[in-house]
């Protein structure tokens, strides 16, 4: 009985050091995004800060194109998983709730293609992309995002919708329902949880993309904010605070998903481990 | 939350039956998945074709692609670019795969009892995983910088022979960059396996305590076997994701210096788009999908068993 002090202390030391150390870089940026340029060069990125200023902010926001990067990067996202999850839910009905020839097929083939590795898509798909004059539009990239991203959410809302009881659905059938309705009606109310759990994951996932942007986006005034990130790098060498500032200013959205959606967000990651 | 997410797992009984006699086709139902497929198809499996097609050709995107068979294949057999971009992969795959997987266990194991402070500890571990591995490499980049924090701890200590400017030198500019693919993806890990763990019947324990078993007995009889469908998901996350990694390699090094921190992903991705040898970079990428393929099929031969049980 004595000693669980002790080991308490011990393991709120352990635990607490670990956080401390996860939280270290993120502290680092933050506290480098307010520092001055003259700050940094004289003391160096990784000095205690001599300075505060919020200019950096508005360097990046506006010197860095970082302001025009998170509206297309918005104008992406918000589309891509709106109309991802759409498409999902819908297949996922009809494959889960009726039996449809090859259905148990036709899902697997759906999940396979989210599991390729997106390499053996990119020339393919950038050369497509020109073919149909779309190459270099927020357009190309919404529609790959969308159609790379849907076999995986089919998948999981189809072990989702499938484990609602038949009986509900039978009900509806006898007083004359159509599929249509027991759809919007009865199974995608009931899969609100899902659905909450693969917006949250989905938005940070199409937000947070670098590989698409990068492979069908050229001009800067059409990049997302990942592939502006990569341009403000290019753009502000070795003046850390900018680019520190702008880290931020990227990351804030995700974040901002992510602490008001954390329930679901978590859940969402642990459907994998479950499945 | 967790629970109500498991549910899907077990099929619910008596449905296939009476799923049966439904058999009625109607047009909605078939726009229903047909429209989905369409779209994906015109968007992963058309490509894909395509890209295994390339592979066999010589294209540099402006004149018609011309097939040379197995001409691309053969010269990687000669290009020692691939072979160190090969090596590092699998080099990536196990430090970064290892690694987030043992961190991963570990740090789950240390959160799982609720205690005062833990969902603090927890959020700490997971807050990495929401930011873009862009943003996460530029963070690691100033760490990494000649006067960054790395090498001011390392002063500190008075270490400074030590210091390094760790992502210009050929000899540690791989492992910088898998430093920050970890603290990213432990995490990540960290949830499944919390996910996993919160499954174990605590009664196991309870039994095994009775019985006297050590605690090390407890993790190697309890705990291994009861998380293994839980491992078998994290070994695929890991061995798709390290194949798929390019973003934090990109960000930081191009795959430099001089190739030391290549992977087929970021070796890929200048083959197609900076030296426009689009056949050689297809067939690269063949390459990374018949690696991926063995994993790709055992998870969907998993899935396929979960999904109808």
């Amino acid at each position: 009985m004595s000693r669980r002090p002790l080991r308490t202390g011990g393991y709120h030391l352990v635990a607490g050091g670990i956080s401390v150390l996860w939280l270290l870089p993120i502290a680092l940026v933050l506290v480098t995004s307010v520092r001055s340029f003259d700050d940094v060069a004289a003391n160096g990125v990784g000095s205690l800060p001599h300075s505060f200023t919020l200019g950096n902010f508005g360097q990046a926001w506006v010197d860095g194109g970082e302001f025009q990067a998170m509206v297309n990067s918005l104008i992406v996202t918000i589309p891509a998983v709106i109309i991802t999850l759409a498409l999902g839910a819908i297949s996922a009905f009809a494959l889960s709730r009726y039996d449809l020839p090859f259905r148990r097929t036709v899902l697997l083939v759906m999940l396979a293609g989210n599991l390729l590795p997106p390499q053996i898509l990119l020339v393919p798909v950038s050369k497509m992309a020109e073919m149909l004059g779309i190459y270099d539009s927020l357009t190309a990239l919404i529609g790959v995002q969308i159609g790379f991203g849907l076999g995986f959410y089919t998948f999981v809302l189809y072990g989702f919708m499938r484990a609602i009881p038949n009986e509900i659905q039978q009900a509806a059938v006898i007083d004359g329902a159509s599929p249509m309705q027991i759809f919007w009606r009865i199974i995608l109310p009931l899969t609100r949880p899902a659905l909450a759990s693969l917006s949250a994951l989905a938005f940070t996932w199409v937000f947070n993309d670098l590989l698409w942007s990068i492979t069908v986006i050229r001009s800067d005034t059409k990049m997302p904010i990942t592939s502006a990130l990569l341009g403000l790098q290019g753009q502000y060498v070795s003046q850390w605070n900018v680019i520190a500032a702008g880290s931020v200013i990227a990351a804030i959205p995700t974040v901002t998903v992510f602490l008001r959606f954390q329930r679901h967000f978590v859940a969402g990651l642990a459907l994998g481990a479950v499945k | 939350m967790t629970a109500t997410l498991t549910a899907p797992a077990v099929a619910p009984p008596s449905s296939a039956r009476s799923r049966r006699r439904r058999r009625t086709l109607s047009p909605i139902l078939l726009a229903f998945v047909l429209v989905p497929l369409l779209v994906e198809s015109f968007w992963v499996f058309w490509p894909a074709l395509q890209g295994i097609y390339l592979s066999f050709t010589s294209w540099d995107g402006v004149s018609p692609a011309a097939l040379v068979g197995l001409g691309n294949y053969a010269e990687l057999f000669g290009d020692p670019t691939f072979g160190r971009a090969f090596l590092d992969t699998v080099l990536w795959l196990v430090l970064f795969g290892g690694f987030s997987a043992l961190g991963g266990l570990a740090m789950a194991m240390l959160f799982l009892k609720e205690r005062r402070g833990v969902g603090f500890y927890r959020a700490a571990l997971f807050t990495p995983v929401v930011f873009s591995l862009v943003a996460t490499a530029l963070i690691w980049q100033a760490i990494y910088q000649p006067d960054g924090l790395v090498n001011t701890v390392l002063g500190a200590l008075g270490l400074d022979s030590w210091q390094h400017s760790w992502l210009a030198d050929a000899n540690t500019a791989l492992y910088a960059v898998i430093v920050p693919a970890l603290w990213r993806q432990i995490g990540y890990i960290m949830v499944l396996y919390l996910a996993g763990l919160k499954g174990i019947d605590p009664t196991l324990y309870e039994a095994a305590t009775v019985d006297g078993a050590s605690k090390w007995q407890q993790f190697t009889k309890i705990t291994l076997p009861q998380l293994s469908s839980v491992n078998s998901v994290v070994l695929s996350v890991i061995i798709i994701d390290s194949l798929r990694s390019f973003d934090v390699v990109w960000a930081l090094t191009r795959g430099g210096p001089y190739h030391s921190s290549e992977l087929l992903s970021t070796y890929m991705y200048s083959t197609a788009f900076q030296s426009l040898r689009l056949g050689y970079a297809s067939a690269l990428a063949v390459v990374i999908f018949v690696l991926a393929f063995g994993v790709i099929l055992t998870y969907l031969v998993r899935a396929f068993r979960d999904a109808d049980a």
